[in-house]
């Protein structure tokens, strides 16, 4: 069967639950803004609200024990890979039922039980630390994935990694989430060709530009490189276009958006375009809100635990400097 | 601005970049996101690019190596270069340039050229922004020599210092903490240069010496207030201004006079400068010492949780309490 096939005859029920992964990272977010504002998230966040099929659609794709190594702006990479939300808003609330046990924060979450190696707060951390993990899954039958922003690719670490997986034909997938920003500056006036799936062609990877708000479409090329990766065919680049719904951090209004694209996107919002796609493949009204409901109460869970759980005893820390 | 008026911090800084862009053509002025409207995630240069144009204040890719290698080789080539590596945990994606190339120039090239050029970068913790962007670089730098380090402590401090480094013929890296930005104090004389190396006396005391820089002299003369009025016990406090040279004649001096000194460093005490400055006023001021330690953070990452956070980072009444258990009990009267 090839790829085409088995993503057309999957039944609808699979992205029907996807699309509750989907809505899962949605109403996350829109928790962590309003925990932000009650103090109760602390320092700074990135939200990924509009960027959501992306991650479900790349980790529908990989077994519970491939590799994801993702970013700051990382919610959605962590929920996507397994992380429970419990635990994942936990750590941004700074308590000690954390997945970090509150030391890491929203900037640096790791979860190695569900494969994630990492939400990097470095630009471009992500792409050496999938690397890497794709070093070791060469031998263990996995594959790695690098989750990573349009401005990383103007980073040494986007070009080197590229280089060295393609040259040691790694089972990477590089996964550009191209949402045309880098904090306030629009891509286009920082990247040189203004094509970032175009510049995999100088490594020799293949590499393709995938609507990011389209869950199928992310799912569709995500199976294709996955599928490349296990195989032994080495790196791909897919560069999938979004937008995110907010600013770069907390409190950034993203002024420096024009009105109109920001009206452009949120016309498709992948969450809107899901819901309309499952119509058309004849889920019903009631089994989509089934789903919505579901997906609220789990997330009203996690709140609940996460304000319910206690901070940290700095005298009962555990800390050590070095592995025993 | 006159001497007198209240001076913020960030817009110290701003000042003192746009005065000495004003003075010197030759000044240039990039790194990311520092152009656009907001003025870099800290709002420290916001219209700096409508005054100076595009040709000397812009914003790059996110390339901290190119940005870092770039103004190595702009300034021996006859710029003067600022730029911001936006948090000084990045400088470890920056230091292969500054260390391999800019501090070891002008001596190779035997005085043919030398380096002016300054990294801003934003440092410390207490933000709750986690283990990697909450370091202070300063130590990654402190055994390289060609490098000068600054971390001011006031926004008067600030706007002097900035404006001696960009005159400096020299790499400098200039270390600004976060929780420093907001703070409003005395504005300097205008036109005030203050010199790279040179300690200051921030606060006289005769019954010991409490040496720091950058949040630490704030914090010092906190705990210094409480010692004087809960203990009385009279602390000095000296401003190290610059980590690179050290200024040690300024610290022996203060030791000869109280005898005890105690380095606060926010960072992990082995390979830090307080270790390192305790070790050379043990060398040099031995005969005048009955008591020298340090405070700093534990060996371990800067944790997010504020539990652990506030545990970590020693303040004011971390430094208060270290002179009580310490010295109270031989100090106070
Ligand atoms: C090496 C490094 N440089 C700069 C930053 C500051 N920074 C954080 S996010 C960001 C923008 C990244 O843009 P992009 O890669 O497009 O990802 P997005 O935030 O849009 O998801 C910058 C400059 C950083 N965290 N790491
Ligand atoms: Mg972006």
């Amino acid at each position: 069967m090839t790829v085409d096939e088995q993503i057309v005859t999957e039944a609808p029920a699979a992205y029907l639950e996807r699309y509750g992964l989907m809505l899962l990272i949605r109403l996350f977010e829109t928790e962590m803004q309003r925990l932000f504002l009650k103090g109760e998230v602390h320092g700074t966040t990135h939200l990924s609200a509009g960027q959501e099929a992306v991650p479900v659609g790349v980790c529908s794709a990989l077994a519970p024990d491939d590799y994801l190594a993702g970013t700051y702006r990382g919610h959605g990479h962590a929920l996507a890979k397994g992380t429970h939300p419990d635990a994942l808003l936990a750590e941004m609330l700074g308590r000690v039922t954390g997945v970090c046990g509150g030391r890491a924060g929203s900037m640096n979450v790791i979860d190695a039980e569900h494969g994630l190696v990492g939400c990097f707060g470095i630009v471009g951390g992500s792409i050496a630390a999938a690397t890497g993990a794709a070093l070791a899954a060469k031998g263990q039958g996995r594959v790695a994935v690098a989750m990573f922003g349009d401005g990383a690719t103007n980073h040494g670490y986007f070009h080197e990694c590229l280089n060295f997986a393609q040259v040691l034909a790694l089972p990477v997938v590089f996964v550009c989430e191209n949402n045309f920003y880098g904090e306030f500056t629009p891509m286009l006036k920082v990247t040189a060709g203004g094509d970032i799936a175009g510049r995999a062609a100088a490594y020799g990877i293949p590499a393709s530009v995938v609507d990011g708000n389209d869950l199928w479409a992310v799912r569709e090329a995500a199976v294709e490189a996955v599928a490349r990766a296990r195989s032994g065919g080495g790196p791909t680049l897919l560069e999938c276009q979004t937008y995110r719904h907010h600013g770069h951090s907390k409190a950034d209004p993203a002024k420096y958006r024009p009105p109109e694209e920001v009206e452009r996107w949120l016309a498709r919002d992948p969450l809107g375009v899901a819901k309309a796609r499952l119509a058309e493949l004849g889920v019903s009204e009631q089994e989509l809100s089934e789903v919505e409901e579901t997906t609220r109460a789990r997330m009203e869970q996690a709140v609940q635990s996460a304000l319910a759980a206690a901070y940290p005893d700095p005298a009962g820390e555990t800390a050590t400097e070095f592995a025993p | 601005m006159s001497a007198g008026a209240a001076l913020e911090f960030r817009v110290a800084i701003r000042e003192a970049i746009v005065e000495e862009m004003e003075r010197d053509e030759s000044v240039v002025f990039f790194g990311e996101d520092i152009a656009a409207e907001q003025g870099g995630v800290f709002a420290v240069t916001p219209g700096i690019q409508e005054r100076f144009g595009t040709e000397r204040v812009f914003d790059t890719p996110i390339s901290e190596l190119a940005i870092t290698g770039a103004a190595f080789g702009a300034a021996v080539t006859g710029l003067r270069p600022i730029i911001e590596i936006m948090f000084g945990d990045f400088m470890g994606l920056a230091m292969d340039s500054l260390i391999n190339q800019s501090a070891k120039y002008w001596y190779l090239s035997r005085e043919q050229r030398s380096v002016p050029l300054v990294v801003r970068s934003a440092v410390g913790g207490g933000g709750r922004f986690g283990a990697i962007h909450s370091q202070t670089h300063a130590t990654w730098f402190q055994g390289v020599p060609g490098l000068k380090i600054a971390f001011p402590s006031s926004p008067a401090e600030a706007k002097g210092l900035l404006k001696a480094a960009i005159r400096d013929d020299n790499p400098v890296i200039f270390l600004e903490h976060k929780r420093l930005y907001s703070v409003k104090a005395q504005a300097p004389a205008p036109g005030e240069v203050l010199p790279l190396g040179q300690a200051r006396v921030a606060r006289p005391g005769r019954d010991l010496t409490i040496v720091s820089a950058g949040k630490g002299v704030p914090d010092a003369l906190e705990a210094a207030g409480q010692l004087a009025r809960d203990d009385r016990i009279e602390a000095e406090v000296i401003d190290l201004r610059t980590l690179r040279p050290l200024d040690i004649d300024a610290v022996l001096a203060s030791v000869a006079r109280t005898n005890r000194m105690l380095a606060v460093e926010e960072g992990p005490a082995t390979g830090g400068w307080a270790a390192g400055l305790l070790g050379i006023v043990a060398e040099h001021g031995l005969h005048d010492l009955d008591d020298v330690w340090l405070l700093s953070t534990d060996e371990l990452p800067i944790p997010y949780s504020p539990t652990l956070e506030d545990a970590f980072i020693p303040g004011a009444a971390a430094i208060a309490s270290a002179v009580r258990e310490r010295a109270g009990v031989v100090v106070g009267r």
